[in-house]
């Protein structure tokens, strides 16, 4: 499991490189185009965007989902059972208990967790999911989210958020400024390779590190699995869970913004499996759940 | 400039010991958390030990035997003082409770009954909760035990007086009812 865990986390800082290789490559392709104290501005006006947006949606991010999301406080008799669930890996985690909340949702089987620390973390889950497992297979899916929580997820992703940011708005701000070509005067003389190349990148970068950021999304979720398999000690609940949600969840209304940090994917593609997908397929995740 | 290389080489070994010092201490820290959590839950079992004992007495009052061992068993766990008697005290309680809940196979009003439902379902979740702990105890004393005695920290853990500790061994966890003999 140790083993696991390690080479999710590992994949995961693996991929963070290479987005910030691209960032790094894209500025310097600008600075052969542009004079460099250009090129500064375009870099400062990206980073100061792009960190104000996810600033905000991290330090708030416990109360900007649950404005987004139908949730309520639970009833005495699910607070005894949930509670006893989450206090009791809470405590297998070192960690405070998080509050919870329920999803009144009689059909879907799902659960997320949001907040910035362990401190401010809050999980919820559907009613159906509450209704549905059994304690071993909920133990299962709550550690999942708790191990989220543990592993500064919503931190990390932020974080990701702010590079893939920084290389969008460039990009943008780049290919904005060639169709105003009033900065002729600012261009370095016979760099027309450089000017093909930048025009190309600006494209291309913008979608390849997003491809990467889903990348990332991915390996977090195995690397949630793998932590809540070893908070648990047993990572067939966990696979037990997920092959009642594979056999049961149908399409739901659920906001694009806040997919990502579901249990399973709500919105499901019809190529689910593919690489736009922000969790991996579930038949993967329980087959590497079994194998620890 | 040499002065200088000295000065940095000096800084860099105050830092790293600075840095082992308080991740020594932060992880002694944290396994006398996770015994005092491991404590709370023991008391909690300990707490609801009288009211189960009532509660089974009112239908089987001559499963004499049962009812003092249960009694040494709790007496022995409030007078233990040290982790190591606790953990065996707790242990031996465990064991007392599950001849006690043995019993109630026998005696079908006793297992319907609402107070003996819900007090089952208490010991439940707290038996879950000692496991949890347990075996957060554990978890912390590895990562301690590994940094004592690995290079470099176990150069600054024998400096510090700092030795690495023991686990607690598990309590049987099977819930299967025992035969009670008469």
């Amino acid at each position: 499991m140790e083993e696991q865990i390690a080479a999710n986390k590992r994949n995961s800082f693996i991929l963070v490189g290479i987005v910030s290789i691209v960032l790094v490559g894209l500025g310097y392709v600008f600075a052969q185009i542009y004079d460099p104290s250009l090129i500064f501005l375009f870099l400062v006006i990206a980073v100061v965007l792009s960190t104000l947006c996810t600033i905000a949606s991290y330090w708030y991010s416990d109360k900007i989902v649950l404005s987004v999301t139908k949730t309520r406080e639970p009833k005495p008799l699910e607070n005894e059972h949930l509670s006893n669930v989450v206090e009791g890996l809470a405590i297998a985690a070192g960690i405070p208990a998080p509050r919870f909340v329920i999803i009144d949702d009689d059909v879907n089987l799902n659960a997320f967790a949001t907040g910035r620390d362990p401190e401010h973390a809050v999980l919820a889950v559907t009613s159906a999911l509450l209704k549905t497992m059994n304690r071993e297979e909920l133990e299962g899916v709550i550690a999942h989210e708790m191990s989220h929580i543990n592993n500064y997820d919503i931190r990390f992703a932020s974080m990701i958020a702010v590079l893939v940011g920084i290389i969008v708005i460039a990009s943008q701000i780049f290919l904005r400024s060639l169709w105003f070509s009033g900065g002729n005067r600012d261009r370095k003389d016979g760099n027309i390779i450089f000017l093909v190349i930048g025009i190309v990148l600006a494209i291309l970068a913008p979608i390849f590190t997003q491809l990467i950021q889903l990348a990332i999304s991915r390996q977090r979720e195995y690397l949630a699995d793998s932590s809540g398999a070893y908070l648990t000690r047993n990572p067939i609940g966990l696979a037990s869970a997920l092959e009642k949600i594979k056999d049961n969840n149908v399409n739901t209304k659920v906001n694009g913004a806040v997919s990502h940090l579901y249990f399973t994917n709500p919105l499901l593609f019809k190529n689910a499996n593919s690489l736009f997908a922000t969790h991996p397929p579930i038949d993967e995740r329980i087959k590497r759940l079994k194998e620890m | 400039m040499v002065e200088y290389i000295l000065l940095g080489v000096l800084l860099l070994l105050v830092l790293v010991f600075v840095y082992y010092f308080n991740r020594l201490n932060v992880l002694s820290n944290t396994i006398d958390n996770s015994w005092a959590q491991i404590d709370v839950q023991l008391k909690k079992r300990a707490d609801l030990v009288p009211n189960l004992v009532e509660t089974v007495k009112g239908y089987a009052a001559h499963e004499k035997s049962v009812f003092e061992a249960v009694s040494d068993a709790r007496a022995r766990m409030m007078g233990a003082k040290t982790i190591e008697e606790k953990d065996q005290a707790g242990n031996m309680l465990f064991g007392t409770l599950k001849s006690l809940f043995a019993i109630a196979e026998n005696y079908p009003e006793l297992k319907a009954n609402q107070n003996f439902l819900m007090l089952q379902e208490e010991l439940s979740g707290i038996e879950n909760k000692v496991a949890y702990a347990r075996q957060h105890y554990n978890d912390s004393v590895l990562v301690l035990n590994n940094l004592v005695t690995t290079l470099p920290g176990s150069i600054f853990a024998g400096i510090l007086g700092k030795k690495t500790r023991t686990y607690l061994e598990t309590e049987s966890k099977e819930r299967a009812p025992l035969k009670v003999q008469f």
